[in-house]
């Protein structure tokens, strides 16, 4: 099962929808992971005509089906790091019309629609559409370094080693959550880690 | 009533001018230009604001909003171009007959509904007749700061093309002028297809071509955020009818040729406003009771708003049914 009900959570919290079809002239897919499963869903040869998608597996074995729906332009990249070269350049190049569809985890998401509204796109006019890991991109507050694939609460900072309690405080401009230091007052007492949405 | 600081008076702060310019620039259009009675600098504007100008036209007190169209780094004088329309309300008539250099006049602060996303990676303007006057002051913003645009301006015909001679001969490149009676016109979906991501598209004109210009943009891919349009609604007349002003304790006729708003002042009650023409959502109005039909014409509320019967936009909108009764 590649979909999760996120609790309800504050204001910053992103929310994500259902990939739809809408019109323009081009349609640009980044997607990791389960992510192959929303662009499935919603692609139609009208689409795929004038489609690039570009796919960072992660380990899942969606490529070939990807592959089938005969978009435009298939990239199929080791990481996101690996792929984020060519989807600036591909968002560089774009025209007014383009339509842009980001699904998988939230990490993948968050950073390239943070690419989006770089290249001139309103974050409002970004679809999105969360499956696969519910693991959160996370920055610590102190070190601001970023640790990805966090999924429990709290975690230890891979940058500083700090305890970080996981917030639901979100950061557009990092594409991240922030992590707090969890035991500041009395070092050492840490509460035992549990899932996130244990 | 909110916790901010009442102003003493509902509108923008009020500036005293004289007027300093009366330029007539074609058979319609008339370039009016202000300089302060006190000798300060205007408050700095951005492209796109506007200023309510006051008339004292007889007994009769008109107040119209007009876009700031001067060069926005110039602090010392405020210029606005006003086409006359003879079949309007009598605003424009009157700057035309009866206003001349000389003049002392009242305007209001700057309000800018209508402005320049600096984020965007292009400028296309689209100006429609006299909605080129917000441009006049944007083009003149952006080229300070080395901006990337262009403009599309429509208009009926070559004598009427405000400003097309100082624009054509200074931008050259990027103005692009359309005369209808020699059969051009804006091919827009040629003009909005390949523009590059991030570009901003702003309209200012007639309804039907703020409408074309949206409806053209979504049905391209194009993101509402990045369509932009300003178009101040007159208040259209009507039959009179018959408000009531609870918190004030007054009941008042408002008149065939005049806005509920306008009914509402001359009854001596200060009730607030900005823009006049249905954009800035400052006269928004609770309706406490109603029997009859809402002319809802304003820009500002939601659809349920309207249809709920319980928020009413003085400026532009009318009422038509036995009783109303209003939280003002």
């Amino acid at each position: 099962m590649s979909k999760f009900d996120f609790p309800p959570s504050i204001k910053s919290r992103p929310v994500y929808g259902t990939l739809t079809a809408r019109e323009g002239n081009g349609h640009l897919f980044i997607a990791d992971a389960h992510g192959a499963e929303a662009i499935l869903d919603v692609a139609t040869p009208e689409m795929m005509a004038n489609a690039h998608i570009i796919y960072i597996p992660r380990g899942e074995s969606f490529g070939d089906k990807l592959r089938a729906l005969n978009p435009a332009q298939y990239y199929e990249g080791p990481s996101y790091a690996a792929s984020v070269t060519r989807i600036q350049r591909v968002l560089q190049d774009a025209k007014m019309g383009l339509q842009v569809y980001l699904t998988g985890t939230e990490g993948l998401m968050g950073q390239a629609q943070n690419e989006a509204m770089q290249a001139g796109i309103p974050h409002t006019a970004i679809q999105t559409e969360h499956r696969g890991s519910v693991a959160r991109r996370m920055q610590c507050v102190h070190c601001k370094g970023i640790t990805e694939d966090v999924e429990t609460d709290p975690f230890v900072c891979s940058h500083c080693g700090l305890n970080l309690f996981v917030r639901d405080h979100y950061s557009r401009r990092l594409a991240a959550y922030q992590g707090v230091c969890i035991d500041a007052e009395d070092p050492g007492n840490v509460p035992a880690a549990k899932g996130i949405y244990e | 009533m909110s916790a901010a600081p009442q102003k003493a008076k509902a509108g923008a702060e009020r500036i005293d001018v004289t007027v300093s310019a009366v330029v007539p620039l074609n058979d319609l259009v008339t370039r009016f230009e202000f300089q302060r009675r006190d000798g300060a600098d205007f408050p700095p504007f951005s492209g796109g604001a506007h200023t309510v100008v006051e008339m004292k036209d007889g007994d009769r007190s008109r107040l119209n909003p007009y876009s700031l169209m001067s060069d926005p780094a110039d602090l010392s004088t405020y210029a606005i171009s006003v086409r006359r329309d003879d079949q309007g309300r009598g605003g424009s008539l009157y700057m035309h007959n009866n206003v001349s250099q000389g003049d002392d006049m009242v305007i209001t602060y700057p309000v800018n509904l209508f402005s320049l996303d600096l984020r965007a990676k292009k400028h296309v303007f689209l100006a429609g007749g006299i909605g080129i006057t917000p441009f006049m002051a944007m083009i003149e913003q952006l080229e300070r700061s080395n901006g990337n645009w262009e403009l599309h301006y429509s208009v009926r015909s070559a004598d009427l093309g405000t400003y097309t001679d100082v624009l054509t001969y200074k931008y050259p490149n990027k103005v692009h002028v359309y005369i209808d009676d020699q059969n051009q016109a804006i091919d827009l979906e040629t003009l909005l297809d390949g523009q590059p991501l991030g570009t901003h598209a702003y309209v200012c004109g007639p309804k039907g071509m703020i409408d074309w210009v949206h409806a053209t943009g979504s049905k391209m891919g194009w993101p509402d955020e990045n369509v932009h349009s300003e178009e101040f609604l007159a208040p259209a007349p009507g039959e009179p009818f018959e408000v009531r002003l609870c918190k004030s304790d007054k009941t008042i006729t408002v008149g065939e040729n005049e806005s509920l708003l306008e009914a509402i002042e001359r009854a001596g009650v200060d009730a607030p406003f900005l823009c006049r023409g249905g954009s800035c959502g400052q006269c928004e109005t609770d309706v406490v009771a109603s029997d009859g039909e809402f002319i809802h014409r304003d820009h500002w509320l939601e659809e349920e708003d309207h249809a709920s019967g319980k928020k009413i936009m003085p400026c532009v909108s009318r009422f038509i049914g036995k009783q109303l009764e209003l939280d003002r």
